[in-house]
């Protein structure tokens, strides 16, 4: 079912933000397949009559009485920041748009 | 882009069909943010309305805000939607600085409510039933600020800033289905059904819908199809569209991009554009390296909801009189013409005159206020009559005031324009900038005397009995109490003084 | 060794409650402990030695004054693993991306063993964010088994389990997602138990796979961890998952069960949890065991849940989906480790590098996997067929608690590993939480206790006991009858410094 490869690898650590490297592509891709085709035997109990399971537990309508709790300083919100500037974190500049 | 590159827009309409898509988020007016206890309020210092659950740290969950799941019932019982029995959040997993845990909690196959409709009305009084695809739930994401480069815009900037203030707000994402058949109209229907909205949930006070300050913003999807040609083309999502006025302007410009694009031979790229306030025109974005895969799946954290019948019917019972309900209704309250109704949607006064009227006001005069005095002052400050600082309640007293002959007219404008610049509320205004009538007879007596006394030969024609000079005298009391004084009650007094 | 360590949590409470021993004093004793073993064991990644004598002397301070004890565990020291918030006191949760950071806020779980007087000692080691069987994956190096330093001390929580093992703590906590909690315990001779999902809160517990993920109390005894279960679990309305129901009454089922009478309780044992792929001496382990029960008046049938066999496939394909959204916000823009933040690369390229960086290869291989699993076109395939199986499990386990009270396997199919052996194949160690996942898809609570060493190379096995949601007194009651009459196992293990 599966045969990942190479550049699938690259694309996966692409959408999850890791910049993978050269070494990493061959070791992971080879691990990746392995893997998946262990894990692919799902596919053989997964009738369409099944319904998924998202939830351990059936609890349902959960919510919370919209009143304000204290939150953090600004100085508590930033003291772990790699970088601050003027009560904001400073981040590198963004390339992307806003989605 | 040149208009050289737009088609004109009658063309437009002979040879295609549009195709509308508007895609709203509203931010609720709730207490606090979506999933956690974090104040919901516009401004702040950066970083103070934030915990450890909307800035995203390790270890921190987050919980539904329940006010906030009545409020998507509610709306979606207003645009007659079906409310599901059942539904769930999702993550929406993407990366993006403003965005704490690189997803948005939202709702993505399973919609809280879904296949609804809203009839919205044009100017000429025509109605148009836009139909509703779904109202969902989510959370907005915080500010960046781009520091460095010209622009202060994302381009060229040397790094960001990050305030999360308004990371986790709840928003009501609500998608029309396609629009179809408007043709030439496309653009004022985009418009109307905002405005539509815009109303609806204001009535219900849910949001404090200000396009100015993006508490309700509009994605505009277009596309056009060759007459004929039964399949809708390629379309584009315009955002940053801030305004009622640019929501018409930004489709009506989409179609006229993508017509000469297409009448060239060229195809429409799927991208999402961004309105330009200051033209008119839409430019392009960033575009992606590669296609974006969202990878939704359940939100682990959150459990299902299951809304009651009852718990909806409840709610049913709390949605106020819907706007158009309530003009049929005020229509014949007031006993107002069409054209005269249509006058105050047209200025989108309507809500507001009826607010003053509840604030004790008589109909004509709120009207009055509302679609002209008022109605021009929002014209020349660039905004719109809802986004005027001085409130209904506001308006009603000094028509009030006005009643009772403690303003002139000429004064009460001046008390609004002062309402209007933020000097504080009517009474605030009258004592800060000293507008009060003056109706002490001492004061106007002794303006009288030194008018009189300056001109004695208008003193002696009155006194002669020719009781319409004493105009000129009023005249000159006026200027000398600069019109602070009623110029009846002056009047009264030149004739008691000159004994005529 | 002071003979304080040797005690268990239930005689030290009762010395320190009586005032014949201080907190003070049964703190730094085990102070005295971590800093003479733990170079050779490393259980601990931060030992908080102030913070824990602080706690200890109010403790000690209440007594004097003749205050009721916080808790009945006030001022027993207990190892907290390094994936629980501690506010001001560093939470790493194993991995390099977090070094430093001090959390502002306490885990639910942290906040009640502080308001029960429980002085935190230390964080202890940990599979980075949880992935893994061996505590190898700690960017922090690994912890060792007391039982043999060459050996892996279970996994992800080693830290936990070894510190109770060394006798450095008589008490821990641990998260259990696939067994991070029971396979430690077997393989370490001590009590492990993964509570009945959303028993215990969630809120600071730094989330690896969320719909799994569960904290539990560890203990050399079956009454220590009841003790402790009864301190940490309770409903949180910060943890939308957390269950709004009274406790199960765990120390009396325990206390209930040291007597030694299991008539009238029915067990099951799981077919399919044994055979190919199970150690001889963990089955010969196990078979005594169940002849054990037997003994105590137990009825013992045998059982089967046909799906448990795809128990690990869906697990290997739930957690890494949840983990990779979950991790995502370790992004180096709010919190901790930030690489290659010279100016010249780019937000996106900022989050890229630090997360190369800070993210061993275990957790690597899990976003990836995990991101694959959620993509679209595999979604159906991989996640959607894996909470499919997640449904079947769920009914297996209906099924079997039908026809009895509990359920009993081997935790573990194989003894302690060496370290090193399987951290370079994946799936061999995947099989280690062959016997302990199915307890996490479905929500259900599970004990592991010990049940002697395997014969063929002296090593510990562990009996696991599973019960119905919300049924973890049941878990207690059969634990501690059985541990009563197979005697202690611990004990076997010599002076650690005999061992060397
Ligand atoms: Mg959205
Ligand atoms: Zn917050």
């Amino acid at each position: 079912m599966s045969n990942i490869s190479r550049d699938e690898v690259a694309h996966l650590a692409k959408l999850a933000r890791m910049a993978v490297t050269e070494e990493e592509l061959d070791t992971f891709a080879g691990q990746l397949d392995q893997i998946l085709d262990a894990v692919a035997k799902v596919g053989e109990v997964a009738g369409d009559d099944i319904p998924p399971t998202s939830h351990a537990v059936p609890l349902t309508n959960v919510f919370r009485t919209d009143e304000v709790r204290p939150g953090l300083s600004q100085d508590e919100a930033l003291a772990g920041a790699p970088a601050a500037e003027e009560g904001r974190f400073r981040v590198p500049r963004i390339l992307g748009e806003e989605q | 882009m040149t208009t050289a590159e737009l088609m004109d827009y009658a063309e437009v309409i002979e040879r295609y069909d549009p195709v509308l898509g508007l895609e709203v988020h509203v931010e609720l007016s709730t207490n606090t943010k979506m999933f956690c206890g974090c104040p919901n309020s516009f401004g702040g210092d950066p970083n103070t309305h934030v915990c450890p659950v909307c800035l995203g740290m390790p270890g921190a969950l987050p919980v539904v805000n329940g006010t906030a799941v009545e409020s998507a019932i509610r709306i979606g019982l207003a645009l007659n939607c079906d409310i599901a029995e059942w539904c769930r959040f999702a993550r929406k997993n993407y990366f993006y600085p403003d965005m704490p845990k690189n997803f948005q909690t939202s709702q993505y196959d399973e919609p809280i409510a879904f296949d609804g409709h809203l009839d919205v009305v044009l100017d000429d009084g025509e109605v148009v039933r836009v139909d509703i695809e779904r109202a969902h739930m989510e959370e907005d994401t915080g500010k960046s600020l781009h520091v460095g480069g010209a622009t202060g815009r994302i381009h060229g900037a040397e790094h960001s800033l990050l305030d999360y203030n308004r990371a986790g707000v709840p928003l009501i994402e609500i998608v029309t289905k396609p629009i179809t058949g408007m043709g030439e109209r496309a653009p004022e229907v985009a418009r109307a059904y905002v405005t539509a909205l815009r109303d609806l949930l204001r009535a219900m006070d849910v949001s404090d819908v200000r396009m100015d300050q993006g508490s309700l913003r509009c994605d505009a999807n277009v596309s056009l199809m060759a007459k004929g040609a039964g399949e809708f083309g390629t379309r584009t999502e315009t955002k940053n569209v801030n305004s009622l006025r640019s929501v018409e302007r930004a489709v009506r410009y989409e179609m006229t991009r993508h017509a000469a694009i297409l009448a060239d031979g060229g195809s429409i790229k799927q991208e999402t554009r961004h309105f330009q306030e200051a033209d008119g025109t839409t430019a392009a974005g960033r575009t992606k390296e590669t296609a974006e895969d969202y990878r939704y799946f359940p939100e682990p954290d959150l459990v299902p909801i299951a809304p009651t019948r009852e718990w909806v019917e409840q709610l049913r019972a709390t949605i106020p009189e819907l706007p158009w309900q309530r003009r049929k209704r005020i229509q014949e309250d007031w006993n107002l013409t069409d054209e005269e109704l249509r006058d105050l949607v047209n200025t989108g006064a309507i809500e507001l005159v009826a607010a003053t009227v509840d604030a004790g006001a008589d109909q004509a005069d709120a009207r009055s206020w509302w679609v002209q005095y008022l109605n021009q002052q929002a014209t020349s400050r660039e905004t719109e009559l809802a986004d005027l600082v001085i409130t209904p309640a506001q308006v009603a007293r000094v028509i009030e005031l006005v009643g009772s002959g403690e303003l002139t007219n000429k004064l009460a404008r001046q008390v609004v324009d002062g309402v209007l610049d933020g000097d504080g509320d009517p009474d605030q205004v009258i004592e800060k900038r000293g507008l009060k009538v003056v109706s002490d007879d001492s004061a106007l007596l002794a303006a009288v005397d030194e008018a009189l006394a300056a001109q004695p030969d208008v003193a002696d024609k009155i006194r002669g009995g020719k009781v319409q000079a004493a105009g000129a005298i009023v005249g000159a009391v006026m200027k000398a109490t600069k019109g602070q004084a009623d110029a009846a009650r002056v009047r009264e007094l030149i004739l008691e003084r000159v004994g005529a | 060794m002071s003979d304080l360590t040797r005690l268990t949590a239930a005689e030290l409470a009762d010395k320190i409650h009586a005032g014949e021993v201080s907190a003070a004093e049964t703190t730094q004793a085990h102070l005295d402990r971590i800093a003479a073993v733990d170079g050779d064991v490393h259980a601990f990644l931060h030992v908080d030695a102030e913070g824990a004598l602080e706690a200890a002397r109010a403790v000690d301070a209440d007594i004097a004054a003749g205050t009721a004890p916080a808790s009945p565990l006030a001022g027993v020291p207990l190892a907290l693993k390094d994936v629980l918030t501690t506010r001001g006191v560093p939470t790493t949760c194993g991995s390099r991306t977090l070094e430093g950071w001090l959390p502002p806020y306490d885990a639910t779980v942290t906040r009640r063993l502080r308001e029960a007087g429980v002085p935190i000692l230390g964080k202890t080691n940990m599979d980075e964010f949880a992935m893994g069987s061996s505590t190898e994956n700690s960017a922090y190096g690994p912890t060792r088994n007391p039982w043999d330093l060459d050996r892996i001390p279970g996994g992800s929580g080693g830290g936990s389990s070894a510190s109770l093992a060394a006798y450095e703590a008589p008490l821990a906590i641990g998260t259990d997602t696939g067994g991070s909690i029971r396979q430690p315990a077997a393989v370490t001779a001590t009590v492990g138990v993964k509570p009945t999902y959303g028993g215990v809160s969630r809120y600071g517990l730094v989330a690896f796979s969320s719909s799994l993920d569960q904290a539990g109390p560890c203990g050399r005894t079956v009454l220590d961890a009841a003790l402790l279960h009864e301190v940490i679990a309770g409903h949180d309305p910060m943890d939308a998952t957390s269950i709004d129901a009274p406790v199960p009454a765990v120390v009396d089922a325990a206390r209930e069960g040291a007597r030694g009478d299991l008539s009238g309780v029915k067990i099951g044992v799981v077919r399919e949890l044994s055979g190919e792929g199970y150690q001889g001496g963990v089955l010969r382990s196990f078979e005594a065991a169940v002849a054990q029960l037997k003994e105590l008046g137990a009825e013992v049938v045998e059982v089967s849940c046909p799906n448990f066999t795809y128990a690990l496939p869906a697990y290997y394909l739930i957690a890494p989906s949840e983990c990779s959204s979950n991790l995502a916000r370790f992004d180096a823009m709010r919190y901790g480790l930030r690489v290659a933040d010279d100016g010249n690369h780019s937000a996106e390229e900022v989050m890229s590098l630090t997360r190369e960086e800070g993210f061993g290869a275990e957790v690597k291989r899990r976003v990836m996997l995990g991101t694959y699993a959620l993509s679209s076109g595999y979604y159906d395939a991989y996640y959607g067929s894996a909470q499919k199986v997640r449904t079947l499990i769920t009914r297996d386990f209906a099924a079997a608690f039908e026809q009895v009270d509990v359920l009993v396997s081997p935790t573990t199919p194989v003894t302690p590993f060496k370290l090193g052996e399987k951290v370079d194949d994946p799936l061999a160690m995947y099989l280690n939480d062959i016997c302990s996942i199915p307890a996490n898809l479905a929500g259900n609570a599970a004990m592991s206790v010990p049940s002697g060493l395997s014969d063929e190379d002296g090593l510990p096995v562990g009996l696991q006991i599973m019960a119905p949601a919300l049924a973890d007194d049941r878990l207690y009651r059969v634990g501690a009858a059985y541990e009563t009459a197979r005697g202690p196992v611990l004990d076997k293990l010599g002076e650690l410094e005999a061992a060397k």
